[in-house]
């Protein structure tokens, strides 16, 4: 095995470095002179982590190595880890583009995202390592029916990785399109073919050590951008600001945001209004939904849970957690940089335009700072940007590849299926391989297949289930004498469906009635927008004439946007799910998901007795707060 | 993994010094995630609702708004230590007078799994 993993992680090294090489060469984003620089810097990054995943193949002997490293991570690097885990490509791109376009909302989501590991740190990384041992469903089936608790825990697991994994995968298949021009195909391929080397050839070692260097890449970037931005006010948070607001960039970007409202607000009160909250988040209820989902979904997501099974003992599980908050609640202070420096120095408008969601907001802002689209340091600073967004988004992929991978393996094959009967060390690992293979295969077609759809939803979706299944599960296990087999049932059942169901009766689907409502009104509005334009074309004004062509132009695009989403849905009339108006005003389910997964919890277990449970509640109780006999669970 | 048999749980739960371990932890972990959850919310809330506070200007164009989304970081980060601190110099001597205690020798000759 060994001889032949080493044979054949040569010849994928190969086989992506040459993919990799020919499709950066067919790229449209970065200047044609400078193809070689982004080349360069990918194949730096891929050749630096398929190293390590050599050197981590070797070590790779038992279950215990591939699920957990062996347990011998190290707090702090386990915290590096775990930071490279969770700052998906949502968190740094996606945020620094929300505060691009939006200002102070953006930020706030930031904050619910670092806040989430108070939840995790306080209640669940210390219990989990002295109860669990691969995976959450090792913690669940401790005190409960093993076969149930497992079933419904892997296909947890499953259901949450998989709507992460395909937000990811669409995401980043997205965004290395947009970067260096591959097309959306490969560059899901890419990923799945890179992350799968690393996983299957190298389990825990070599994820834990690409998510480290993806997270030190990351934040390495990030702080050189952030001086660059930073620097000429001399580090000055207020004088930073001041010219941010002060942008008229900025101001026109926030007069567009308010329509009608905006034509009393003087100049400087419009670049102030950047500052304050609404621009984005308009429902307040949806903001607390979403708040929920965040701050208790992080503590139930599995390839975070999993992270604490790496370390020896509870005391480094809790190191781990610090060192997180430390290098997460780290960047996310920098994303006030990069999202606001990005508005003032290329623009909200701009970015826009590369991509109405922002999400190029980090790598354009890398690109103008470096001198622009016809300098070497500008897109080296591009590419170097572009390379460590795509790291992030393999290691992200990887460890939630692993999570799915355990599950399958470890819950559903060794302890449901060959339940009783003993499976060999050898045979372990080889079903956890066999596994990876499934699951990364799967995620690179599903991540084919979902093409076009909406990684946010997705991700609202994944953060949506951990809160209001996994969480309310895990946390009364640990921490609840009464709780049993009939909660977890209860529990993983109405938390999914509720989270589910209510996302899918939720404004985030498709209307087709009111997309078309929204195209006829645009339609019908052209005769009368055209003539004032057409009129102005004629000015002798140079300014107004320009304003007018502008005009037309948009107006064009609008009317073909407006045709082909009639085009589109002509046949349809209800969105997926039947509906022709959302029946649940949400757009985070959380604030209704969550008290019912509690619910669920509590009134499956009160109305169902289990002795096991009860008998085992002791050792659970004693063992999660003493800490005894872990070395041995992790012992090989 | 280790038997239920091989140490006696149900001596450790009646353990004086264990129940005194668990209340104060349980108090104390409470007790701070309750301080975390109820300063968290108070940023969307007043995001939502209190606008016309979140909009005061405190230090140039920095607002309270803004000010309020800072202090979440440091709060995050003081709970944390404070936190840390409390658990190894406390609750992890506690826990490990306990484990030495109860742990059955015959359970560390044999080999783990």
């Amino acid at each position: 095995m060994k001889t032949t993993s080493k044979k054949w992680s040569a010849a994928v090294l190969l086989a992506v470095v040459a993919l990799g090489a020919r499709a950066a060469f067919a790229q449209t984003e970065v200047g044609t002179d400078y193809r070689w620089v982004t080349f360069f810097v990918f194949a730096v990054i891929i050749g630096i982590t398929m190293y390590v995943t050599y050197l981590a193949a070797k070590r790779v002997r038992s279950a215990s190595d591939f699920y957990t490293a062996g347990g011998g991570v190290s707090g702090f690097q386990n915290g590096w880890a775990i930071a490279g885990d969770y700052l998906s490509a949502a968190s740094f791109l996606g945020i620094a583009g929300l505060i691009s376009l939006y200002g102070y909302d953006g930020f706030n989501y930031s904050v619910g995202f670092l806040v989430a590991y108070i939840t995790v740190l306080l209640l669940i990384a210390e219990p989990c390592r002295n109860i669990g041992r691969y995976t959450l469903s090792d913690i669940l089936a401790y005190r409960n029916d093993p076969r149930k608790s497992r079933i419904l825990g892997a296909l947890s697991v499953i259901t949450v990785s998989t709507f992460y994994l395909t937000a990811q995968m669409v995401g980043g298949g997205v965004l290395v399109k947009t970067l260096i021009g591959i097309n959306y195909e490969t560059s899901v391929c890419i990923v799945g073919v890179l992350m799968l080397s690393y996983v299957l050839f190298g389990g825990m070692v070599a994820t834990t050590w690409v998510q480290i260097i993806k997270a030190v890449l990351l934040v390495a970037a990030s702080l050189v951008i952030v001086a660059l931005v930073w620097a000429p006010y001399g580090f000055s948070l207020p004088g930073f600001l001041q010219d941010v607001v002060s942008d008229p960039k900025v101001q026109a970007r926030v007069a567009t945001l308010l329509g009608d409202p905006a034509k009393n607000m003087s100049a400087a009160e419009l670049g102030q209004r950047f500052l304050e909250p609404g621009l984005y988040l308009k429902a307040p209820i949806d903001q607390i939904s979403l708040g929920m989902a965040l701050v208790f979904g992080t503590a139930g997501l599995p390839h975070i849970l999993m992270r604490f099974f790496t370390v020896r003992s509870a005391q480094q599980a809790r190191r781990s957690v610090v060192w997180a908050m430390v290098v997460i609640g780290g960047f996310y202070l920098l994303t006030l940089f990069l999202g606001f420096g990005a508005a003032k120095i290329v623009g909200p408008a701009d970015i826009a335009s590369v991509d109405a969601g922002g999400n190029m907001a980090a790598p354009v802002l890398a690109q103008y700072l470096g001198g622009g689209p016809n300098a070497f340091l500008g897109n080296f600073m591009l590419a170097f940007v572009s390379a460590v967004a795509f790291a992030t988004i393999v290691a992200v992929v990887a460890g939630l590849v692993l999570a799915s991978a355990s599950a399958l393996a470890h819950d559903l094959y060794v302890g449901v299926w060959r339940a009783g009967k003993t499976v060999t060390p050898q045979g372990q690992v080889k079903a956890a391989r066999v596994a990876t293979v499934i699951v990364g295969a799967m995620a690179i077609v599903i991540g084919i297949a979902a093409k076009g759809q909406n990684a946010a939803v997705l991700v609202g979706l994944a953060f949506a289930v951990a809160a209001s299944a996994n969480f309310p599960c895990v946390l009364l296990t640990l921490h609840w004498k009464r709780c049993n087999t009939g909660g977890i049932v209860a529990g993983m059942l109405i938390g999914t469906i509720a989270a589910v169901g209510l996302t899918l009766v939720s404004p985030n689907l498709t209307y087709p009635k009111a997309v078309k409502a929204a195209a006829h009104k645009v339609l019908d509005a052209v005769p009368a927008k055209r003539a004032a334009a057409t009129e102005g074309l004629a000015s002798a004004d140079a300014a107004v004439a320009g304003k007018a062509k502008k005009d037309l132009a948009a107006l064009d695009k609008a009317v073909t946007k407006a045709n082909a989403d009639l085009a589109k849905w002509a046949n349809d009339e209800t969105s997926f799910m039947g509906l022709e108006k959302p029946l649940f005003e949400l757009k985070n389910p959380g604030l209704i998901s969550i008290p019912l997964g509690f619910l669920g919890v509590l009134l499956g277990s009160l109305l169902m007795r289990d002795r096991r449970a009860e008998e085992m509640w002791n050792e659970v109780y004693a063992r999660q707060n003493t800490g005894l006999l872990v070395s041995k669970s992790v012992a090989h | 993994m280790a038997t239920p048999n091989e140490v006696d749980w149900d001596a450790i739960i009646r353990d004086p010094r264990f129940q005194s371990l668990h209340r104060r932890k349980s108090a104390f972990l409470w007790g701070l995630m309750a301080i975390a959850v109820a300063y968290y919310f108070l940023l969307p809330i007043g995001a939502a609702y209190f606008q016309d506070l979140f909009k005061i200007r405190v230090w140039g164009v920095i607002n309270v708004a803004l000010l309020f989304a800072l202090s979440q970081f440091v709060m995050a980060w003081a709970i944390a230590i404070i936190y840390s601190r409390k658990a190894s110099q406390d609750f992890d001597r506690m826990a490990a007078e306990l484990s030495a205690e109860f742990a059955n020798p015959n359970s560390q000759a044999r080999p783990g799994v």
